[in-house]
């Protein structure tokens, strides 16, 4: 009697990729309401366009490849980088924007490198900065928070917000305004304190910026769900926030004109608990290991700050991902762990001499 | 209680082993006939010392250890020797190997033997020899021989001495059953191992915590015996033997080192319990607990079992149901391997046999690409990127792969297990460390051919510059001469010079004798052969021609005798 032959081990944990994506997805949804509650329906809006566009663009591309569409679509990859370009693009943005990014993210950043696994930069990343570059205008119009609208004025309805983003309507004037990071990178002349107190985005905040602070809280939530789930380790979103947190208070200055902003402004605000728990953590594009995600983590935390307090952009965590992105092979080749039995970590590229 | 050290990584696989312990270990029918294979341990296979046809009887040795790292093996029952031949073998290849085959004479007649009750009177060296005599390997799967272990020689004295009764992989139970109904054996057996190893400071029996039974069984044996019972926190892979020596001692085994080197041995509990037979009972290593195992099989259950039987016999005593089972195991779900036959025989390394339906153990999921989520690293209880050197195995780059420290991987499977991608990580692993091998056995190759052109090469250069080196002499003697000749130029010097080199060319007096001699001698010797050729010539009636021709030259050669005759003469 002949028994098929199979390698050991036999036994096989009850994970697969899908569940780690789809996992990612539910962690997004406090995030989700936090956006949708304070910003309108345009990024539930956002997230559906992008993912259609992402899993039709995905399955076209894998039949150009000749691979089986039923068995790569099935692990979700594709959905979670549509919905984090969702997330981060802004809520009413025309429809074709969102598009282009969600075609750019799964063809050329992640289809085109090999797909799944073998895309260098975070697809999502990819496509946000392409965006931002190409179409300035419309990536920096965001939607005015809920408790900052004018009086009489509410957030477009669904119906609406569908007509705002195919271009067939125009929002209301008062919908839309700048960032918390954009108002205060702009507000020349003043102290900190004098921003705080005259611009609303920040004088009715409860913590750090009105709207933001619950969009970033909820993703906090959802990165502590994942941490709790072992879907990644705390070395790269805790070093990213570590180093963002000290550099905003070595930088602080008590709040003079000159000052980059407080720390709690930089933990709360923009993309940084999205960047830190989503973005950041994506294995393909970062390092390795946890000491290289210890590395890797600061890296963006450090390039963040001086790009928000030093450069052109008001936020910086896709530009400061792609760039750790590129850094991250060279990190892996410096921080190889200590193996059982050895005195010393070694260098990934230590010749062997046999 | 005695401190324990936490491993990194680590894995904790559903247990399943309830279910095999449920009743005590279970004797099987003798099978009609027994293959018991010649190499089943690490090293020299042993040399069959029987033939087709000899009748022998259970526990008669019918193979000798061959050489320092081997054992030898002896029949599991009485009967007739049927053949000796290459039989398919438990190895994950599904390879055949030398075998011999006994047919079941139904008496199971014991040889005679006596045991070595007093062995604390008995020198390690005599012990050494009986557990080698009696075929007693590593049963906790390597099977290196046990009494080259115990053995490292006086420059490695052993402080510790670790009894790795940890039994981490799921499924199996064989250790556990054997304590909760021989812990007493064990002990002694302990004690035996104690003795070869000359007291050694530390004895450590180290177990999971998760055979609270098997625990209290030894307990009330330990008492008093200096042998500390450390029981741990239930994790796979701790028994893993360089996991086990961290766990208990705290001390990292240096990578490419054996425990010895940092003064420990560590011994498997069924092992201990084969030693102590061969040594007080003179029963050599014939049958070991086995687990069968796994919702294919009816019962599930530990059997005492011959050595030699076939993996077939166990299932069918089991209520095998072969439709219903995804795959047959030898070993545990984590690192044992699937059998391609159930005509394999048991041997005495065959912990468990594990006959998993498909909701057990379903079919291998088709691989998804590797996101290097690090779960594996997570895992890893070697502290290994096993994202990497999956990476690097599939470029084939074998110097990444070893600054990676692959060689360090135990391969024990954790990374797979938890892969969510469904990679076999460890098949990767083993397939480079193949080619790694091939490679450096080829660069050794190479290397030699290499030196030994370059000797060649260096060789003719050699001599050719040493003929050089004569013809550039010669030039320059040339030179010489000629610059000499042009220098003086007058007759006078000329004449002078070839007087200088006749008596450069003339001998000494003695030697100028012994050469006038030795042409006497041979003037003398062309003359008799001159002569005896006239002398034939006469004789044959040859023609007048032909007769003169002979005369002349006997008288040339009379002639020049002559005159070497004066030479000589006047010379002295």
């Amino acid at each position: 009697m002949a028994f098929k032959q199979i390698t050991s081990p036999h036994a096989h944990a009850a994970q697969n990729t899908a569940k780690v994506m789809q996992l990612v997805l539910w962690s997004t949804i406090p995030g989700l309401l936090a956006l949708s509650w304070h910003f309108g329906w345009g990024a539930l809006i956002n997230i559906l366009l992008a993912t259609i566009t992402a899993v039709l663009s995905e399955a076209l591309i894998i039949k150009l490849r000749k691979r089986s569409v039923r068995f790569y679509l099935s692990d979700y990859s594709a959905v979670v980088t549509a919905v984090l370009l969702g997330l981060a693009l802004p809520p009413l943005c025309p429809w074709w924007v969102v598009v282009t990014g969600s075609l750019f993210s799964i063809v050329i950043a992640k289809q085109l490198f090999g797909g799944l696994g073998y895309n260098p930069f975070n697809p999502a990343m990819v496509g946000y900065v392409v965006l931002l570059i190409s179409f300035p205008v419309q990536m920096t119009t965001w939607v005015t928070p809920l408790a900052l609208l004018p009086e009489g004025i509410s957030h477009p309805d669904i119906i609406e917000s569908f007509r705002i983003v195919l271009g067939v309507s125009i929002p209301v004037d008062g919908v839309t305004g700048a960032t918390p990071l954009d108002s205060f990178k702009y507000a020349l002349g003043l102290t900190a304190d004098q921003i705080y107190q005259q611009d609303p985005l920040f004088s009715r905040a409860k913590f750090a910026s009105v709207g933001w602070e619950w969009v970033n809280l909820g993703f906090l939530v959802g990165g502590i769900i994942m941490l709790a789930s072992r879907l990644f380790t705390w070395h790269g979103p805790v070093a990213m926030l570590a180093t963002l947190a000290l550099l905003s208070v070595i930088f602080w200055d008590g709040g003079s004109s000159q000052s980059p902003g407080s720390p709690l402004m930089h933990l709360l605000s923009g993309a940084s608990m999205m960047g830190a728990f989503f973005i950041l953590t994506d294995p393909v594009s970062s390092a390795v290991s946890n000491r290289g995600r210890l590395v890797y983590g600061a890296l963006i935390g450090f390039l963040v700050y001086i790009i928000r307090a030093w450069g052109n952009y008001p936020d910086a965590v896709a530009f400061a991902v792609l760039l750790a992105n590129f850094s991250a092979p060279l990190i892996d080749n410096y921080t190889l762990p200590r193996t059982y039995g050895h005195t010393d970590r070694r260098r990934a590229t230590e010749k062997v001499e046999d | 209680m005695r401190k324990t050290w936490l491993t990194p990584g680590g894995v904790h696989p559903p247990e399943n082993k309830q279910q095999s312990l449920t009743q005590p270990i279970g004797e099987l029918p003798i099978p009609d006939r027994l293959v018991v294979p010649l190499s089943q341990h690490i090293g020299a296979p042993s040399i069959a010392c029987v033939k087709v046809g000899d009748c022998v009887l259970k526990g008669q040795k019918i193979a000798d250890s061959a050489g320092s790292v081997s054992v030898a093996v002896h029949a599991p029952t009485s009967g007739t020797i049927t053949a000796i031949e290459a039989r398919p073998v438990a190895h994950s290849s599904g390879m055949t190997a030398p075998c011999i085959e006994i047919s079941n004479d139904g008496l199971d007649q014991w040889i005679a033997s006596e045991g070595i009750a007093d062995f604390e009177h008995t020198s390690p060296s005599a012990l050494l020899s009986v557990i080698t005599e009696a075929g007693i390997a590593g049963m906790g799967g390597a099977g290196f021989p046990t009494a080259v272990k115990l053995n490292p020689g006086f420059q490695r004295p052993i402080d510790t001495l670790i009894i790795n009764a940890t039994e981490c992989e799921p499924y199996i139970t064989a250790d556990d059953a054997l304590i909760r109904e021989r812990a007493e054996e064990i002990i002694e057996g302990v004690r035996i191992l104690s003795h070869i190893l000359g007291n050694p400071s530390n004895i450590l029996i180290g177990i999971e915590d998760n055979k609270p039974e098997a625990i209290a069984a030894l307990r009330p044996h330990i008492q008093d015996t200096g042998i500390s019972l450390v029981s741990f926190p239930t994790k796979y892979p701790s028994g893993g033997e360089k996991q086990l020596i961290y766990i208990l001692t705290g001390k990292e085994l240096p990578s490419g080192q054996i425990p010895a080197d940092i003064g420990t041995v560590c011994v498997n509990i069924g092992t201990i319990y084969a030693i102590k037979r061969a040594v007080v009972d003179a029963q050599p290593l014939i049958s070991r607990v086995t687990t069968v195992t796994g919702k294919a099989c009816a019962i599930n259950r530990n059997y005492n079992v011959l050595i030699g039987t076939a993996v077939s016999h166990l299932l069918q005593h089991n209520n095998f149901d072969q439709q219903a089972c995804s795959r047959v195991v030898m070993g545990g779900p984590m690192m044992g391997f699937s059998l391609t036959s159930e005509d394999v025989p048991i041997v005495k390394t065959s912990n468990c046999i594990l006959a998993p339906i498909y909701q057990e153990i379903p079919e291998d999921e088709p691989a998804q690409p590797c996101i290097r989520c690090g779960m594996c690293a997570e895992v890893c209880p070697a502290s290994l990127l096993p994202q990497q050197l999956f990476w690097y195995s599939q470029a084939k780059d074998h110097d990444r792969l070893q600054a990676h420290n692959l060689f360090d991987c135990i391969e024990c499977g954790a990374c797979s297990y938890v892969c969510p991608s469904n990679i076999p990580l460890v098949q990767y692993y083993r397939n480079s460390k193949g080619e790694i091998k091939t490679a450096q056995q080829e660069k050794v190759k190479s290397d030699h051919a290499r030196e030994r052109f370059e000797f060649h090469k260096q060789r003719i250069e050699q001599a050719e510059q040493e003929r050089e080196a004569k013809r550039a002499a010669r030039r320059e003697a040339a030179k010489q001469a000629k610059s000499t000749t042009a220098g003086s130029g007058s007759a006078a010097d000329i004449v002078a010079a070839a007087q200088a080199r006749a008596a450069a060319k003339k001998l000494n007096p003695e030697q100028q004798q012994a050469k006038l001699e030795r042409a006497v001698a041979s003037a003398e010797m062309r003359t008799q052969k001159a002569q005896e050729k006239l002398d034939s010539a006469t004789a044959n009636n040859d023609t007048e021609e032909k007769l003169n021709v002979f005369s002349a030259a006997l008288t040339a050669a009379q002639q020049k005798l002559d005159q070497a005759k004066a030479r000589l003469a006047e010379h002295k």
